[in-house]
């Protein structure tokens, strides 16, 4: 039954930026980049938990979930050291993400060339 | 010719978009994901025995390797071109864009090539998010949710 609402979850997030960039004027990059606000937005009331917590996995996948964890590191760090920690732990849960994809895309850059 | 005319003659030979069949593809495609990505981290989790956390991330792990190699093959950029919003809000656009960026700049050289535009689309993913992290945190952490 979980696997339905990944599913549903994910399919629901994609077809929202789709409609976005079918009737508007906006780019991908601005659709990424809105949805990152949008999921640090729905962590202020620990909506987006919810989300995880209901969902399942599914709900890693979408672009959001990277805003979620930015802003639940930094939440995480400030309750132990106080306000300051939200610059200190703001990449604790995405560095696997960010470390990853510079890390893999420079070693096959070394290895591939570009098609054309 | 009038400005109106040359609008009408520009709008009647536009390729048209249909924005329904996109849509059902994306949502499609999207939700494929999800049950992939669900499927794998139950994988992991039972497989390596460890938490649902952990597995996520090695999921998400283990779906930027797959994009960064798939796009350096050179079939990834067609995929896109088809599934559109389906592929590129799940994490695999982060990656793709990464790895396009760097393919593109590939031949100015290793500095000024790769290492300055390899981030060029998903800096502003990141620069927005840690933007909006630290707002939004000192939001709640100030306003005690």
């Amino acid at each position: 039954m979980t696997y339905l609402y990944s599913f549903l979850f994910v399919g629901i997030v994609c077809l929202i930026g789709q409609i976005i960039l079918d009737n508007t004027k906006l780019t991908p990059g601005h659709i990424t980049s809105l949805f990152v606000i949008i999921g640090a937005f729905l962590d202020i009331f620990s909506i987006y938990d919810w989300f995880i917590d209901n969902v399942g996995p599914g709900a890693y996948v979408p672009i959001t979930s990277f805003g979620h964890s930015l802003i639940h590191g930094a939440l995480a760090r400030a309750s132990d050291v106080g306000f300051f920690g939200l610059f200190l732990g703001a990449f604790d849960l995405t560095a696997a993400g960010i470390v990853s994809v510079i890390f893999f895309s420079f070693i096959f850059l070394l290895i591939f060339n570009p098609k054309d | 010719m009038e400005k109106k005319d040359y609008k009408r003659i520009v709008d009647s030979n536009k390729p048209k978009e249909n924005r329904i069949a996109n849509s059902v593809i994306s949502f499609l495609v999207g939700g494929f994901m999800g049950v992939f990505a669900h499927l794998l981290s139950d994988f992991y989790q039972f497989t390596f025995d460890i938490s649902s956390k952990d597995a996520a991330t090695f999921m998400l792990l283990t779906f930027i390797i797959l994009a960064c190699l798939f796009t350096a093959l050179g079939f990834f950029d067609k995929w896109v071109n088809f599934a559109k919003c389906g592929l590129i809000i799940p994490i695999t656009g982060f990656a793709h864009s990464v790895m396009s960026a760097g393919l593109d700049y590939k031949r100015e050289g290793p500095i000024y090539g790769i290492g300055c535009n390899m981030l060029k689309l998903a800096g502003s993913v990141i620069v927005y998010g840690i933007v909006s992290a630290v707002l939004f945190g000192s939001i709640r952490y100030i306003g005690g949710f």
